[in-house]
């Protein structure tokens, strides 16, 4: 089966250390979310794992034969329409234009685009669309693994709400795995299985949360119970230094 | 292909586009012909005469082989400058050393004032074709240096870190991200470097030279011949418009469509 496995990871820059005996196993059709106060390392642990950056001390197994990365800013290139942004992980693989068109068209239409919006610059579109279109371009490659770098941070709570239910009905159909980072813990308790509390200064994994139910099932009042519940969890408390009053 | 088709569609919608242009050149002549009013023809001959004069030129054939000939200078020049300065340009962006080092003599070469650089090419190579084409290359080569360089050191880091984590192939990432992005800053700087040349081609010819528009030019101040010196200058300025709106503007417009 395929899957992605951390072992006994530390990072460092410099002499700051970033990230210190990170351990966990990320299976097929699973949902990881890292969650941690901002500069904890997160993002240099995704990117650590999504090969962008270079490993120095541990392992990293990704058997995985594809994946793909949506990153918090849409990061679109400005001079190439929104159809050929999405298309562009296809054109790296090698598929032909044409396919690669009605791929990246069908999925536009999935992720809420319109016909017209597909010939558009991105200067023409609005933050949600754009990161629509950034969701779309890392899901037309059907990557086994996705890698989510907060890519939700920037919507408001409908936008919000809705990539996420995209995501979980892509989830359900598509058998999709995803490491996924986030500060957000009521995102993380929506889309995933798995929540890794990592505490910053240095990066350590505090706390594992299992959730069993699908996403698909989870209903709000679920989430909302279970966050009410994670909020008097003094690791959490403690982790992103929160007073409750 | 596709992208040529695509400018000469819209080529008729963007003369159409001009008329606010050509009617401030017609007020521009207007003005003209109030200072011709005012002055009389030995300061400022009147636009009727001038351009009669211009289409005399083409009739003239010393005058014809004369325009032809800076013209071809100007675009030999700006050709060469182009090449070379995009060249060392991208080669300047792309290592930090280089690019580091090149800036002071960058500004050495913006400062330096293209007359002197007549001066010197005339002691070094005489008078003729090899000064007046030395000092448009000279004069244009910086522009365009800085263009493709400033193009080369501004890629975004995080659309670099885009493109590598979907794994495109360095020819790919050269069409998809390297080539616009330059693209987007050289172009401009080709075109203020062809507006260089168009300038200092005249200006190396009225010194170093015996034949061209320049050459004429003097020959014209000498014999206080206003009308012909400004017919010329409305051939150099002819040429250029014409190239820069109707040449290069149509292709800069597709090309930039993406900009806000």
């Amino acid at each position: 089966m395929e899957r992605l496995e951390v072992k006994n990871l530390n990072h460092s820059f410099g002499f700051f250390r970033v990230l210190e005996d990170i351990n966990f196993t990320l299976e097929k059709g699973k949902v990881i979310s890292i969650v941690g106060p901002s500069g904890g390392g997160k993002t240099t642990l995704l990117h650590l794992c999504a090969g962008l950056l270079d490993l120095t001390e541990g392992e990293i197994v990704n058997t995985f034969k594809s994946s793909s990365f949506a990153f918090q800013e849409p990061r679109l290139l400005p001079w190439k329409s929104v159809l050929e942004n999405i298309s562009l992980g296809l054109i790296a693989k090698g598929i032909s234009q044409k396919e690669a068109d009605m791929r990246a068209t069908n999925i536009a239409l999935e992720f809420g685009l319109e016909l017209k919006d597909l010939e558009k610059f991105p200067k023409d579109l609005s933050g949600g669309m754009k990161q629509r279109v950034s969701f779309a371009r890392a899901l037309v490659v059907e990557p086994g693994l996705l890698f989510l770098d907060e890519p939700f941070s920037a919507l408001d709570i409908g936008l919000k709400k809705e990539l996420q239910n995209h995501l979980i009905d892509y989830i359900a159909h598509h058998n999709l795995t995803i490491l996924f980072i986030t500060h957000d813990i009521m995102e993380a308790i929506r889309l995933s299985n798995e929540i890794l509390l990592l505490k910053s200064d240095p990066g350590e994994i505090v706390k594992h949360i299992k959730i069993p139910t699908p996403q698909i099932e989870r209903s709000d009042k679920e989430v909302f119970d279970m966050m009410i519940e994670l909020l008097k969890d003094k690791d959490i408390l403690n982790t992103f230094e929160l007073e409750i009053k | 292909m596709k992208f040529i088709l695509k400018v000469l569609k819209d080529f008729p919608w963007f003369l159409w586009s001009g008329w606010g242009a050509v009617a401030s050149i017609f007020l521009f002549i207007a003005l003209w012909d109030v200072g011709y009013q005012l002055y009389g023809e030995l300061v400022l001959p009147s636009p009727k005469e001038t351009f009669g004069a211009v289409v005399g030129f083409f009739d003239d054939e010393d005058l014809t082989r004369d325009m032809i000939l800076t013209l071809t200078r100007a675009v030999i020049g700006f050709a060469a400058a182009l090449v070379i300065g995009s060249v060392l340009g991208l080669m300047a962006g792309f290592f930090a050393t280089a690019s580091i080092m090149s800036r002071p003599i960058v500004t050495i070469l913006v400062g330096m004032p293209p007359i002197a650089w007549v001066v010197l090419a005339m002691i070094w190579f005489g008078m003729g074709d090899t000064s007046v084409i030395f000092t448009v290359v000279i004069a244009s080569f910086p522009i365009v240096f800085v263009g493709a360089m400033q193009g080369t050191r501004t890629i975004e880091g995080e659309l670099k870190e885009m493109v590598d984590s979907f794994g495109l192939s360095l020819w790919q990432k050269f069409t998809n991200l390297y080539f616009p992005h330059i693209f987007s800053y050289i172009f401009p700087a080709w075109v203020s470097g062809l507006g260089m040349s168009w300038k200092i081609v005249v200006m190396a010819e009225l010194l170093s030279s015996s034949d061209g528009i320049g050459a004429a030019l003097a020959v014209a101040r000498s014999q206080l011949d206003t009308t012909v010196a400004l017919a010329l200058v409305v051939v150099m300025i002819g040429s250029l418009l014409f190239l820069e709106y109707i040449v290069l503007e149509p292709i800069k417009k597709e090309v930039e469509a993406w900009r806000d």
